[in-house]
């Protein structure tokens, strides 16, 4: 080693670090790198739009006297092309249009095909969110506890917890069909007795794991695989034909469509969360989590599901408009909202009987569609560019 | 085995750790063999020093960290912390005592929560302390900051926005935020710039003095490990083939490994050119290696005694040990 | 063409300007680096990461990405010849055949699906055309050269299936495989084991004494420059900060960064002793300080050297410092 080791001179007082770059946000980083792409923030805008649009057509066509009214029929105006006058002589005062004109032209019952228009957007809105916001649930959930307890064989008692534990539910579950608060109440005593008993059990075990064999088959029965060949089977169904079976068996309501698809659209995050958390597993940050004593609970949902949602988010948004061709799909093929609640689907389906009379009774529906899925896909492919940390800019 | 150190002083005891990881094949997950990644290691770590554990990779340093933390479950051995053996601690039991012992990572990068602020990454250990209010949680992060050499108000920043350097400062700060007295640093430098190197070295020395802390360095290089420890065990393979004091080892190393690595490290004085002898071969793997000693492969002194059995630690003087039968005289 | 430019030396960068253009930023890669390396001489470019070193050796084979990057000034002489204005046809003729590059990862740089005799032979076939039957001997050849144990059966070894340092020695022998003149190595032992990285260096020492090669090391450890280094040339946010022999850098340095990092360094004979470090970070490309770029983390720093860009200074015996401030006040050098 030279020896002659230069005394350079310290430096004086305290030598306190602060980053050099100016404050900014990740918020801000990302608005930045959005903003250059054009396209995306097309998609932002339109799919602004239509937020407005359906929240005012919820507002205005909903309730018993609403604004504009889609549901009222008159015969005598019926298959008017869009922009054209009402016949004033043929109509009494209730049934003229507010605006003065049919906007968007009538359909084959003579109904105000704008007013429908704007029923139906609430449809699809909340159709879109509901169903992949339910998707993007089960799917984070499943997909965060294959990927976190991955290779865990799965212990007898745990297995005996999780039975359980899930008694409990069904105890609750059934308390809603069956009536009565004893069963609810029932059912909820029942948890919180068994929790702490679980936890004891399970979280107390002590001494080494013998690294012996599983529940089953050697040691191929892990959380993991069990999650991923539900997965598996769950993409053996065909979806569409999935939804239509369950659709046309129970009651039909909007509410049993969006559930009906958020439960079969979910598969996909999972295996995208999945695979995130495989990655994300190997993180010094989560090692230092675990060594710092905080909990697996807590792990997986505060510090590693945050950082695995991005793919998840993109392909949530390109899932909106998926769900939104999907229920306008049932609709048309008449397994939709039961009239005579409008829907873009249903529009489309009264329509295709008149597809030469009426053509806008196909195109006006179809083209929403289009602008609105166009756009979510757009943003969804800009959200992705923007999250993806290999392309964001140096 | 190990040299008599007070038992009161010893922070942390290690007696013949192991740690295999099996390797399994085909559709049945059969296993077919191990990698003995830890095949037998005693360390002692008193209050208040650094034991440097050295050596290239593959060796298993890295892994006997973890074992310690208990972030990998040992399959034989004991870990006297405080003279309570935890190697056996179930979960449960060794939630109260995560706060005794930290680590410190090589990768400033990935070693922070990048959706999570700097101050909420050092908030965690707080929160598992037990410290209740979010303002007193708030002072301490402040404080912990400075006294890694950061501004206080840098706390609400995300880690993106911080250097390597000032990343790995905040790693620090976390692991010293519940207030540990064992801290394991894993290779905390080798990821930063060389004019950065030596800032987080004076900050770990200033750190053990103030707070009485004792590490255990893991590193592969030999320079920091000299500079920085008291005593140096040397692994290769899952075993240390010597264990000295700092001095000791870098004065009369007598180990052929650790006299290779030794003389491996090049010399920063152009004036001080050595004539390279290079040991033969490479690194092997760690997967089902032959009995006897684990460097027989690469030995200049290799005989047949050496490729049966199993090579015991002999003590040269004091608390120089080395696993060699040849070197010891034995 | 001589085998010299005119100056003497193999390979000569002048006064290299590179920036890199992103959409809401410049980044000043590259401010004026000049470097040369003579015939078999062994020359080291010594800096962390962020100084431009590699960005440098990039510009050398034309391997720049450009856009983003773009070379705005200054030229590169390869006996004689102006490299930057060729295209990326002339560029590849001078690639592997007079100038090889050998990468820091040899897992990355080597193709994992092909053979790496398989690789070895294409780096031979770009520039020459050979029998098959010599193309296979002359392949075994150089892993024989490079230290690889039983060539033949290695060459049909995928990367994988070698170790790491033999990973370095088959990318070694692709360098090696057309005769150049100058080989660039960029950290080719920085990933690798101490013991195997003495391995390599001792095959550096070989092949440049058996084929009077050139070759510009870049790395950032100094111990390493110290040993194998005949002339130095040390890297800083894009300048060269000082230039000088092996000797004269490591005992008499004239640029307060190199003092800094010199005397930064752990080592067992500074045990007990507190070390010195250099307070700061390195400044990140876009973001410079301006006039020296290292002044917010010199001790000498005066008024000047925020507003100034600091010029050479002349040492003697080819020993240049960017410190005009040392140069005028020698007195303050410790």
């Amino acid at each position: 080693m030279a020896e002659n080791t230069y005394r350079v001179p310290p430096r004086e007082g305290p030598d306190f670090q602060a980053p050099s770059a100016p404050r900014k946000g990740r918020f801000e980083m990302a608005w930045e790198q959005l903003k250059d792409n054009k396209l995306a923030l097309l998609g932002m805008a339109i799919f602004g739009i239509f937020f407005i649009v359906a929240l005012a057509g919820l507002l205005l066509t909903s309730g018993t006297d609403p604004v504009l009214d889609p549901a009222l029929i008159r015969l005598q105006e019926k298959l008017l092309p869009p922009l054209s006058k009402p016949h004033l002589e043929a109509l009494t005062p209730e049934e003229v249009p507010e605006l003065g004109i049919y906007l968007f032209g009538t359909d084959n019952l003579g109904r105000d095909v704008f007013a429908r228009m704007l029923q139906g957007a609430w449809v699809s809105l909340t159709v879109g969110f509901v169903a992949v916001g339910l998707a993007v649930i089960i799917g984070i959930f499943l997909g965060g506890v294959a990927g976190y307890f991955g290779e865990k064989n799965i212990r007898r008692d745990q297995v005996g917890a999780a039975v359980v534990f899930l008694a409990g539910w069904v105890f609750l579950g059934a308390s809603w069909f069956a009536s009565g608060w004893a069963m609810i109440g029932l059912g909820l005593l029942y948890l919180v007795l068994a929790s702490p008993l679980i936890h004891r059990r399970v979280l107390e075990k002590k001494g080494r794991p013998s690294g012996a064999a599983g529940l089953a088959l050697g040691n191929a029965l892990t959380m993991d695989t069990l999650i991923m060949r539900f997965v598996d089977v769950m993409l053996c169904f065909p979806s569409f034909f999935l939804i239509l079976t369950v659709v046309a068996l129970l009651p039909a309501s909007i509410y049993n469509i969006m559930i009906v698809i958020g439960l079969t659209s979910w598969m996909g995050s999972a295996r995208f969360v999945r695979a995130e958390f495989l990655s994300l597993r190997e993180q010094d940050f989560v090692t230092a989590a675990r060594a710092l004593g905080v909990s697996d609970w807590r792990i997986i949902f505060r510090h590693m599901i945050p950082n695995a949602v991005a793919p998840v988010l993109v392909s949530a948004t390109i899932g909106i408009a998926t769900a939104i061709l999907t229920e306008a799909g049932l609709s048309f093929l008449g397994f939709g909202v039961p009239p005579p609640h409008a829907t873009w689907g249903n529009i489309l389906s009264d329509g295709k009987s008149y597809i030469f009379d009426a053509p806008w009774l196909t195109f006006l529906p179809g083209t929403a569609i289009l602008i609105v899925v166009l756009s979510f896909n757009l943003f969804g492919e800009g959200l992705r560019d923007v999250l993806n940390p290999k392309l964001r800019e140096r | 085995m190990q040299a008599a150190i007070p038992n009161n002083n010893l922070v942390l005891q290690v007696r013949g750790l192991v740690k295999h990881f099996p390797v399994r094949r085909g559709f049945f997950q059969r296993v077919i063999g191990a990698v003995q990644a830890v095949d037998g290691v005693d360390l002692a770590l008193e209050k208040g020093k650094t034991l440097g554990l050295v050596g290239e990779s593959g060796c298993g340093k890295t892994t006997v960290g973890r074992l310690i933390l208990k972030l990998l479950e040992p399959d034989a051995g004991e870990i006297l912390f405080r003279g309570q053996d935890i190697s056996n601690f179930s979960r449960y039991e060794m939630k109260p005592l995560r706060r005794e012992m930290q680590i410190v990572f090589q990768d400033p990068m990935g070693s922070l929560n990048p959706r999570m602020t700097i101050g909420q990454n050092i908030d965690e250990g707080l929160r598992v302390l037990g410290v209740k209010s979010p303002r007193e949680r708030l002072e301490r992060i402040k404080e912990l900051l400075s006294m890694v050499g950061l501004a206080p108000s840098v706390h609400d920043r995300y880690p993106h926005e911080f250097s390597g350097g000032q990343r790995q400062r905040v790693g620090i700060a976390r692991a010293l935020g519940v207030d540990p007295s064992l801290i394991i640093c894993d290779e905390p430098i080798s990821a930063l710039d060389v004019s950065i190197q030596a800032q987080i070295i004076n900050l770990l020395e200033d750190l053990q003095e103030k707070l009485g802390l004792t590490y255990l360095f893991i590193s592969h290089d030999l320079n920091v490990v000299g500079y920085l420890s008291d005593t140096v065990a040397v692994m290769y393979l899952g075993h240390l083939m010597e264990t000295a004091p700092a001095d000791t080892l870098f004065d009369n190393p007598v180990h052929p490994y650790t006299r290779a690595l030794l003389a491996a490290v090049p010399i920063a004085d152009p004036d001080d050119r050595r004539e390279m002898e290079p040991l033969g071969g490479d690194v092997p793997s760690p997967f089902s290696p032959p009995p006897g000693c684990r460097f027989q492969g690469r030995c200049p002194l290799v005989e047949e005694r050496c490729r049966q059995g199993r090579i015991e630690m002999y003590p040269i003087e004091g608390n120089h040990h080395v696993r060699c039968w040849k070197v010891a005289g034995a | 063409m001589t085998r010299e430019s005119l100056n003497g030396k193999l390979i000569s960068v002048r006064d290299l300007h590179v920036e890199f253009r992103g959409r809401h930023f410049t980044a000043r890669a590259l401010e004026g680096v000049g470097y040369d390396v003579g015939t078999g001489e062994t020359v080291c470019l010594v800096g962390e990461s962020g100084c431009g070193k590699t960005v440098s050796a990039l510009s050398i084979l034309g391997l720049l990405p450009s856009p983003p990057a773009f070379v705005t000034g200054g030229e590169i002489l390869f006996k004689g010849e102006d490299l930057l204005p060729k295209d990326e046809g002339e560029f590849q003729a001078v690639r592997g055949n007079q100038i090889s590059m050998i990468f820091q990862e040899p897992m990355t740089s080597l193709n994992p699906v092909f053979t790496i005799g398989d690789q070895i032979k294409e780096a031979i076939l770009a520039h020459e055309e050979i029998s098959d039957r010599e193309l296979e001997a002359r392949c075994v050849s150089l892993l024989k050269d490079v230290g690889i144990p039983s060539p033949k059966d290695r060459m049909r070894d995928y990367p994988h299936q070698l170790s790491g340092g033999q990973r370095q020695r088959a990318m070694i022998a692709m360098a090696l495989a057309c005769n150049p003149d100058l080989i660039i190595a960029d950290e080719p032992t920085t990933a690798l084991d101490v013991t195997v990285q003495v391995q390599i260096l001792k095959l550096f020492q070989k092949i440049q004494k058996e084929r009077a090669l050139s070759i510009l090391y870049i790395t950032h450890d100094l111990g390493v420059v110290a040993q194998i280094a005949d002339r130095i040339f040390v890297m800083y946010a894009g300048i060269i900060a000082e230039q000088g022999s092996a000797r004269e850098i490591f005992h008499s340095p004239r640029h307060p960064y190199t003092m800094g990092l010199l005397a930064s360094l752990p080592a067992r004979t500074r045990r007990g002793q507190r070390l010195y470090s250099v307070p700061g970070a390195v400044p990140d490309p876009s973001n410079k300080p301006p006039g020296c770029p290292f002044h917010p983390r010199c001790n000498f720093t005066q008024e000047s050297c925020a507003r100034n860009f600091p010029g050479v200074c002349d040492w003697g015996d080819g020993h240049l410092a960017r410190c005009p401030v040392l140069y005028k006040n020698p007195e303050l050098i410790p």
